[in-house]
Order: C-alpha cells, then structure tokens, then sequence
C-alpha cells in the first residue's frame, strides 16, 4: 500500500466551508409522523444517498458506556423477518450500501443505492425494517458484544488511542462525552439485551430523528423515499439537553508509560460548540495555528523547522456542547517534552501576539479558495447537510459562510483566542515509554 | 408490512445499461513523452491533478529502500525558483488541498482546486520535475520526520510490523519484498548524493503521467499542459529489469513477536495480476474469488467464519489486479476470544478448498457481478477515486482503457473459471503464512506530574 506524506486529520465541522460562492439548495419539510426531512436533488450520477440521524449517540449512553455503540451494531443483524445474512444478501444483490454507526453526538443509518426503483426499493425496504423493527436476537446481541469487546481489547495495543481516552477524560470529567464512545470493558461486559431494546425504544423515534437525501430523484420520490422510511417509527419524545462541560482549574500533565517507540501526545481543552457565538475567529484562527496542515504555525514550527513530528496540528472538534480543541503530535520517546514544549510555545505565542495581517490573508485565501471543494461529491454534500440538519444550523448558513470568514480580523481572533484558549488550563497527555524505560 | 418482502432473497440484476455512461477519456501526449490523460467530471466547478511517475519501492535495490518515499518528501523542499514551503504555500492561497503518496510502483502528486487554477498546480509541477534544489539541511530534517513517520506507520502497529515481514518472508527475490517506506536502516543511511542521482533517473516528462479529472476541457488542459510542461526535456530512461520471482516450491511459515492485545493472522497465496498475466481473464477469475469470499456481509467469511462458526471476530480477503508485477491473494483475520490462531487458519484453509472443490453458485456469481456495477457508478462520485485509477492503470504499463473494460471482463467470468484459478494458483505450495504471538504490555502506571505546564521551557 501506499504510504502518505501527511494524514490530515479532518473532522466534519473543523473544515467547514462550502458551494462556488454559495451553498446547496436545500429543501426542507416534516415527514408525516414527525421527523425534519432535508433534500438536496443532485444530476449527472444515477444514485441517491440516504443518512437517517437520531439525537443517540455515546452522550445518551448514561453510566452504561458502549451502549450507543452496540445497539447501533446490531440493527442490521436482524429485523422483521430477516435474520442477517437475509439482510446481508436483499442489499448486496442490489449493490447497495448500507451502515450505521455513532458520534458522541449522534447515532446514524446511511444507505447508498442506485436509483433504479426495482433496486432502490429492496434496499428502502431493508432500510426500513432495520429502523423500525430490529430483533436484538440474542444469538447476535452475544454475538456482536463479543466483537466489541475484542475491538476494546485491541485498543489497548494502540498508544495513541489510549492517549486520546485519557484526553477526553481528562477534559470532560464527568461529562458524558468524557468516556470513550466505543464504551469500556468492563462497561460492555455488563450490557445486556434488555439495555438496548430500552435504548433503542428510547431514542430511536420520529421526533428525535432526522432524515437527509442527496441524489438523482425528484422531490416526490424524496418525499416518499422519507415517509417511506420512517413510517411506523413512533413519535416518541426528544431527549433532554446536555449539561455544560466545565473548564478545568489548571494545566495538568497525564504521562502513562507503555512500550512504543513513540510517544502520542494530547493537549487541550473544552473548546467550542457548533453555533458558537466565536466560531470563525476560533475557525479561521485556528487554521492559522495548526489547521492547514504543513503550512500552519504548529507543524511549521514542529516538523518543518525542527524535525521533530510526522503530524503535528490543532483542531476545534465543535459538539452539540463545547467540543475539544486539541493539539497533537507524536514523535520519539526521548525528544517528546521539546516537542510538546514547542507545541504549547507556538500557542502561548500565538494568544499573546495574534495572527499578523499576511497570515490572516493567507488561511482566508484557503478557505475560501477552496469552497468548492467543500462540496463536490454526494458524500460530501450529504456530510455538510446533515451537520447543518442535527445542529440546527439556518438553512442558508453556507451561502454566509464566504462573507464571514472574510469579516474575521486579527483582533477578533486574538480576542476570541484570549477568552477561549487558556493555556494555563491545557490538559496534556503523554503515551509512551519514559526516557529511562528505554532500552 | 408488505407481502412483497417475502420475496426478499429474489436477486435483482442490475441493469447493464447503466454502465453506458462510463465517462470519456481524452489521451494526448506530448513531443517529450508526458503523456496526459483528461476525464470530464462537470458536477462541481474543480479540478484534481494527479502527476504519476513511474518510480517506487519497486524500482529500488537493497541498501537504497525508501528512496522513492524519501524523494517525494522532499519534492517539496524547493527548487531554484521557489524556496522551500512555498510550493504549499502557493497551493494553500490558492485554495487548494494538496499531498503526494508513494506506493510499490508509483509515486503521485496532487492538488485539488477551483477549475480556473488549473495552471497554478501545471506551473509548480513541471517547475520540480526537473528543477529540484536538493539542500542538505532540509534533507536532514526531512529524515528525522520520515523515521518519525516509520514508527508511526510501522514499529510501533504490531500487524504493521507483522505486514512488512511477512512480504520479506513470501517474497524471495521480488522487489515487492520490501516496505514502500523503506527498512529502518536503510532509510538512516540515505544521502543527498543518493537522492539526487534517483531524482536524475526517474524524473522526467517521458516517465510522467498527467491525470486530470473534472470541470474542465479536454482541449483547453491539453494547451495548457503544453504551455507549462512542453518545454521540458526528456530523459534517457533505463531498462527496468523484470526480477521475476522464482517459483516458490513449498508451505512458508513465520511468527511475529510485539507488544500486543491480540493474536493476528495474515495468508498470501502468490498469483498472477493483470499486467503480464499468461491469460487475462484468469486475473479477473481471482478478482471475483476475492469478491465471493469477502464482497459485502453476505460473502462467504463475513456469513460464515463471522456470523456462522463465530471463529473470526473479523476477516479479510483481498487481491491487487492492477500491480505491476505478480503479487498475494492474501487472506487475514483475528480469531475470537477462546480461539486460535491454527483452528482460524483452518477455516480459513477449509473455505480455499471450497472455492477449488466446488463451482461457486449463481446466486453468488450475480451477487458480485451486481455490486460491480453499482460500484462502478458510486466511485464516479469521487474525482479523485477516478483520476486514482487512471493514473495506476497507466502507470503499471497496463494501459487507462483497462479501466472501461473492467465491468465487461467481470461479467465475462463463469463458476468454471473461478474453480480454476483456484485449483492452480491458491495451493499451498504457493502459501505463505504469518502470525502475530502478542506479547505482553505491562500495564500502564499513570503519573499525574500536577501543574508542570511544559510551555516553551525546553524550546531550543
């Protein structure tokens, strides 16, 4: 395979921009039991992309960590009639594409077929009984938990998914998004079929459901294509919000040793939500520091100048509720404390000095720039509404989006920095061996 | 619900008529020998360019692994008319994304940008392909980042590890016995000096090519490449030897010891791939084998070794009909928690023996035949998915057209064909096998060093 010369570490909201210089023409309206419909029609591919999203991620998941997760696993291994290979077979031998999966803020079905009715109606009709009529046959539920557990396991080979446990933890306290989404193995082993049914009863209903469709269909099959879906779903009721995250009171350092050559470091903290009153000074000067990958400050300062990292970058990860900003590298065990120190140096730095005019004029050009990229597939499109949808962005916030990345000034950002980035409260953690464990 | 779902396991074909609107590919090429290849794409007003070389870990020899890797990195460290940074920079201002991969192979450039800069990505790529300022300081520190990226990647993922030593045990004398990102060793005793003379062999108009894919015209790309690219000169390329693999002449064996959670198994039969192959249509019998055996949740591992005996918590098959030389049929997994290694490899063995035993059914030849078409249709949905295979197929000698024959030829195979292949390639005289033994991770203290912010202190 292929090696990279940089992994981008991406995440929906953090890159936000959008269309040449306007966004998408979504339509919207409410399927008939309830649920926010999204639609955006698309030409020149004869397929339709589907994404089904319920307010049910790891958030809901209670002291019960790992319950959003399995319970999302084990939709498709049964429902109505089917056991799994009969679901397995009604999608494959339509060529379509099926998944569920979950965030921390969100649980999610998405579906890919081609437009062809014969096709794409097996693969609704799949879809639906999936949604609406999921066995949680115990034979599965042993099955899958089982699966998951071994995933756990291997977690733990992986210093730099231990590290970024530790980071959440150490961020969220007891906020639910501090456990991992994936649960924990202790927490899993005591889940049981009755736990899922429960959440699923719970959560996965018409009003806290919300349904997108991107593709070559008109917006009476998009409207049959939704009520069709979601028909049989109970109403049901929205869940409550979720509590405010708090600010640490002062930096600390987590070190936890294990046998790597490498040690993975995270530094950050509670950051922002999406919305936010300070997103594109936090956005934009963000992609200054450590958002644009080889040419912002952070990798600049860490790889180019020095050597020191494959990847070293920060990102904002807005949630429904302040999401992490978050630094990171990973560079050999005995060189780890300069790096950090750079990392945080090139923060402290940039707070106190703020982003020079040039630099600004620089990421606003990325940005910008690059619009069009932002949503030039289905999959992308797709990406960007349901965000807008879950998060109950305004229907037109993409059509802003140039004009307000363009109005951010370098006092806005050093301000914004200032009142949100504290770096005498960073939360730092740093897998690997210690200098003196090395052989 | 409605009665028609009993119906459920009728399969539907999918219509063939869809495959009609394969795209059209524009092939020109140059008087210094770059060839450039163009693909309308006109959803959305951007373009992607691939610049492929014919060069890669393949290409190299012992004591110079990585060399390839090692050359892409510093393709972007400047050359005589711009410093080093500034060809991201240029591509950053631009609003373009950009990054650059090397593979057994190949080794590929590309930018994505609004369509109206199109030239920008032209100028800067032509401008290093042969302007390259190799400075030693730069090097030195780009070294430092490529073994940061090699314990990454490598040292420190146990089945990564167990990955690159298994191609070193299943390949005796192929250069595909060697990780892309080179052996440790190797990649620290790289010198400028060394990477100059690769950049001098390799880097030239006559072994490029040019892939573009999007809101563009064919014409207007073939001007403009001729405006920023013609102008440079071709080289005298040398003669790439063949390293056949010898024939492998039993059951290879090997464990992997690291630091780990969970055992690991990996299995490479060695095959023929398109390129080179006796008879074609026996590389798309093995593609279709791969497809039975792990094409979507139905396929035989995932309904049977998964779901069915419930001895593989996950499973794998997969084969590379484009590489350029004679490569794996590889098979891996990991056993569920009470089971092993051997009794996985058995099933495993036991589903092989299937596929050389028995004619694969209908059912399951239509079912993979229907998800290569729909396929073929969803990765139209990414240009730069499609420019990929453009700029591979050509770039392994087999030709961009092999792209459009792709669907016919799969639908062409018959069960008959599929025992065949089977019964001659996937023998265990052909077999490798590798395991991953855990070792154990001492459990982790964690030390709270309280109110030490690290900021700045250690800064050199």
């Amino acid at each position: 395979m292929s090696v990279k010369r940089l992994v981008v570490l991406g995440t929906l909201l953090c890159c936000w921009a959008a269309g040449s210089q306007a966004g998408p023409k979504i339509q919207q309206w409410t399927s008939t039991n309830g649920a926010r419909v999204y639609f955006v029609p698309t030409e020149g591919l004869p397929m339709v992309d589907v994404r089904v999203v319920f307010d049910a991620g790891s958030a809901r998941d209670g002291a019960q960590y790992g319950l959003a997760t399995l319970t999302s696993g084990l939709l498709d291994t049964g429902a109505w009639l089917w056991d799994a290979d009969a679901i397995a077979k009604r999608l494959d031998n339509v060529g379509a594409r099926l998944g569920t999966g979950i965030s921390r803020d969100t649980a999610w079905l998405s579906l890919r077929s081609l437009t062809s009715p014969k096709l794409l109606d097996q693969a609704l009709e799949t879809a639906h009984a999936i949604l609406v009529s999921p066995s949680f046959n115990p034979v599965d539920f042993e099955r899958e938990k089982k699966k998951l557990l071994l995933g756990l396991k291997q977690r733990e080979e992986s210093p730099a998914d231990l590290a970024g446990i530790a980071f959440f933890q150490a961020l969220y306290g007891d906020h639910p998004y501090a456990h991992p989404k994936e649960g924990t193995i202790d927490t899993v082993e005591k889940l049981t079929r009755e736990d899922l049914q429960n959440f699923y009863h719970r959560f996965y209903v018409a009003k806290n459901a919300l349904i997108v469709i991107v593709g070559e269909v008109d917006s009476s099959k998009a409207k049959a294509i939704a009520d069709g879906l979601l028909k049989d779903l109970p109403e049901g009721e929205t869940p409550p919000a979720l509590p405010q995250p708090a600010q640490a009171e002062a930096a600390k350092l987590l070190r936890k040793e294990f046998p790597s050559a490498q040690t993975h470091v995270y530094s950050g903290v509670p950051g922002m939500k999406v919305g936010d009153a300070d997103y594109f000074p936090l956005y934009v000067g963000n992609h200054i520091l450590g958002g644009s990958g080889l040419v912002s400050k952070i990798s600049d300062e860490v790889r180019e100048k020095r050597g020191l990292s494959y990847s070293a970058y920060s990102y904002f990860f807005p949630f429904k509720v302040e999401g992490p900003f978050m630094m990171g590298l990973q560079t050999k065990n005995n060189q780890a404390e300069e790096a950090v120190g750079v990392m945080q140096k090139t923060l402290r730095d940039f707070i106190a000095q703020g982003p020079t005019a040039k630099e600004l004029e620089a990421s606003k050009k990325n940005i910008t720039g690059g619009f069009p990229m932002r949503l030039d597939s289905n999959q992308k499109l797709i990406e960007q509404v349901a965000a807008i949808a879950f998060y109950d962005l305004p229907l037109d916030y993409l059509d802003s989006f140039i004009a307000k990345v363009e109005a951010v000034t370098p006092q806005a950002i050093q301000k914004a920095f200032k009142a949100r980035i504290d770096p005498d409260r960073l939360q730092t953690i740093m897998v690997g061996a210690s200098a003196h464990s090395e052989k | 619900m409605a009665s028609t779902r009993t119906l459920g396991l009728l399969l539907l074909a999918v219509p063939l008529s869809l495959q009609a609107a394969s795209p059209k590919v524009s092939e020109f090429k140059l008087d210094n020998g770059l060839k450039l290849l163009v693909q309308e794409d006109h959803r959305a007003p951007v373009a992607v360019t691939q610049v492929w070389y014919k060069v890669g870990s393949s290409y190299e020899h012992g004591g110079i692994t990585g060399i390839s890797h090692m050359l892409e990195h510093m393709m972007f460290k400047g050359t005589k008319k711009h410093p080093p940074g500034e060809f991201s920079r240029i591509i950053s201002a631009n609003g373009g994304s950009e990054n650059a991969f090397t593979g057994e192979d190949y080794t590929a450039y590309f930018q994505t940008l609004e369509k109206s800069r199109l030239g920008v990505s032209f100028d800067l790529e032509a401008d290093r392909m042969r302007n390259l300022r190799l400075l030693p300081d730069e090097f030195t520190k780009e070294q430092q980042v490529v073994l940061e990226e090699r314990r990454l990647r490598t040292d420190d993922q146990p089945r990564a590890k167990l990955g690159e030593q298994f191609n070193a045990l299943a390949y005796s004398n192929s250069p595909y016995k060697n990780p892309v990102i080179g052996w440790p060793d190797d990649v620290s005793k790289l010198t400028v000096t060394d990477l100059a003379d690769w950049y001098q062999r390799w880097y030239a108009p006559n072994n490029a090519t040019v892939v573009v894919v999007g809101d563009v015209n064919p014409a207007e790309v073939h001007h403009l490449a001729q405006k920023y690219f013609g102008s440079l000169k071709p080289s005298r390329l040398p003669a790439v030897k063949p390293r056949t693999e010898i024939e492998q002449a039993g059951l290879r064996r090997m464990i992997v010891k690291a630091p780990a959670k969970l055992p690991f198994l990996v299995m490479g039969y060695k095959v023929p791939v398109l390129n080179g192959a006796a008879q074609a249509w026996e590389a798309y019998a093995l593609e279709v084998a791969a497809g039975v055996l792990d094409g979507g949740n139905s396929a035989r591992l995932e309904s049977r070794l998964v779901r069915g005996q419930q001895i593989a918590g996950n499973v794998d098959a997969g084969y590379d009909l484009y590489s350029r030389l004679p490569s794996l049929f590889m098979l891996e997994g990991t056993p569920v928690q009470g089971k092993s290694l051997p009794e996985l490899e058995q099933s495993l063995l036991e589903e092989v023996r299937k596929l050389r035993d028995e004619p694969v059914t209908a059912e399951e030849l239509e079912r993979v035949k229907a998800q290569v078409l729909a396929s073929k249709v969803f990765e139209r949905d990414s240009i730069f998915y499609q420019a990929m295979q453009l700029g591979t197929t050509e770039t392994v000698g087999l030709g961009w057209e092999k792209v459009d024959e792709y669907v016919d030829k799969i639908n062409a195979v018959t069960p008959e064909q599929v025992k065949q292949v089977a019964e001659k390639y996937l023998v265990e005289d052909r077999l490798s096998v590798g395991y991953l033994e855990p070792l154990p991770i001492p459990e982790g203290q964690t030390a709270p060093e309280d109110k030490a912010p690290l900021g700045g202190q250690h800064v050199r």
